[in-house]
């Protein structure tokens, strides 16, 4: 593929992730409304919420929270950015963790009682899902003998009849990154008060939309490492389908188990993850997927 | 009609207080919240954070007890900001008008945009009065 047309794509990635991912967050607040029994918030809420928060006084505790705020920020749009230049996958991985960090450190630079909780359970959420991440491209990379995206896209067969198994353990990961139910331990994307949404309790006014904007970023992300288990060949649409399916299925998790503790979370993530993927590699190995 | 504006009136984040009710009114609130009158459609989602937050219900009577508490948070709201009273001990002391620990309505402390009187106030009454304040809130900046 010409650098052109990949630099193209990178700057299509950046404009239009966002509006994908808001245009999600409408539809997902819809459709937890209908499932609830209510009628819901227009699907472009997320938006109008976003432009009234730009619309606000600025306020910050500290210009260090404002620092990593925009760090992290900047950082999520850069690994969009790589994942859109089909870069290492490896790479895109350690720059979102690395924003993901700053978003938990912005949060504990502040003395706020509710910060410091909020920064400190990001932060063992991020230990939950970090490794099952980070573990889930390495089947890829035994398939491939590459982390390259490219390759993905080159190699001509669909990972997923071989690769059901980290999938499963990847839709564990969705769920903790888009912060639903039983993994929202942190922060919700509900308007649930967990700790006041300790997180973001002393973001404000425009430097929340900010966050709000690097999550849709994050989610689109997300969601489309989970599109790339069926990216080629003539049916390279169903990777659409396979991120919206599991995207659903997620909601339709959220809305039907309650919140579990951090160390439930951590157990089960470590446990189903790593078994998940452990016989993943061992099935490859033994030449049986 | 500016976007902005649009997007203030479609979007209003609800603080709740309870300045010392009888909890009466604060029932009426929470009621608002369920499936039957379903706030969400109209993007109203009750925050429980006054940095996040556009529009304060305070119910009760301001009183010695607590009156730098609701100071604290309205100082912590950021503009463009509403402050709704819910009930009318809220509004003017009510049935605990004149006791020896109560100051008076809540606008003896913070400035009042919108006054729902009844004891307790309907949802409905509330809902609307929320749609009030947002008329203050779409003027801001003009
Ligand atoms: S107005 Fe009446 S019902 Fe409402 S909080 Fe006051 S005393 Fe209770």
């Amino acid at each position: 593929m010409s650098t052109g047309w990949l630099i193209g794509s990178a700057v299509i990635a950046v404009i239009v992730a966002p509006l994908i991912g808001g245009l999600l967050r409408g539809i997902d607040r819809k459709l937890t409304a209908h499932m609830q029994g209510r009628i819901g918030p227009p699907i472009m809420q997320p938006f109008y919420d976003v432009i009234k928060l730009f619309g606000k006084e600025r306020c910050v505790a500290g210009k260090a929270q404002l620092v990593f705020g925009y760090a992290y920020l900047t950082l999520i749009v850069t690994a969009v950015v790589f994942f859109a230049l089909r870069q290492d996958l490896l790479v895109v991985l350690f720059i979102l963790f690395l924003g993901c960090i700053f978003l938990a450190i912005g949060a504990l630079s502040v003395k706020s009682p509710y910060s410091q909780l909020g920064g400190h359970r990001e932060l063992l959420q991020f230990l939950a899902y970090e490794p099952i991440l980070l573990l889930a491209v390495v089947p890829i990379a035994l398939k491939l003998q590459s982390f390259r995206i490219a390759t993905i896209f080159e190699s001509g067969q669909p990972l997923l009849p071989h690769l059901w198994l980290s999938f499963i353990a990847l839709l564990i990961v969705l769920a903790i990154v888009m912060r639903k139910s039983p993994f929202d331990i942190s922060s919700s994307e509900h308007a649930h008060q967990e700790l006041v949404r300790g997180l973001v309790t002393e973001y404000a006014g425009p430097y929340l939309a900010l966050i709000e904007i690097a999550h849709w970023y994050e989610m689109v992300l997300l969601l489309s490492i989970l599109g790339l288990f069926w990216v080629v060949g003539s049916l390279w649409w169903l990777s659409i389908i396979i991120a919206l399916g599991s995207w659903f299925i997620i909601l339709i998790v959220d809305n039907i188990s309650a919140r579990l503790t951090w160390s439930w979370m951590l157990r089960f993530t470590w446990v189903a993850g790593i078994s998940l993927i452990g016989s993943n590699i061992l099935f490859i190995n033994l030449g049986w997927m | 009609m500016g976007i902005l504006s649009t997007s203030r009136m479609k979007s209003p984040w609800l603080l709740h207080f309870d300045c010392g009710s009888c909890n009466g009114c604060d029932i009426e609130i929470l009621a608002a919240l369920t499936p039957l009158y379903d706030i969400e459609r109209f993007g109203i989602v009750n925050m429980g954070n006054p940095k996040h937050a556009d529009v304060l219900l305070v119910t009760g009577p301001a009183n010695h007890r607590n009156y730098r508490v609701l100071r604290n948070l309205y100082q912590q709201m950021r503009d463009p900001k509403g402050v709704i009273v819910v009930g009318t001990c809220g509004c003017t002391g009510g049935v605990f008008h004149n006791c020896p620990n109560v100051l008076g309505g809540i606008d003896k402390v913070i400035p009042v945009d919108v006054y729902v009187p009844g004891c307790a106030a309907r949802p409905e009454a509330i809902i609307d009065a929320v749609v009030l304040a947002l008329g203050k809130l779409k003027a801001y900046g003009k």
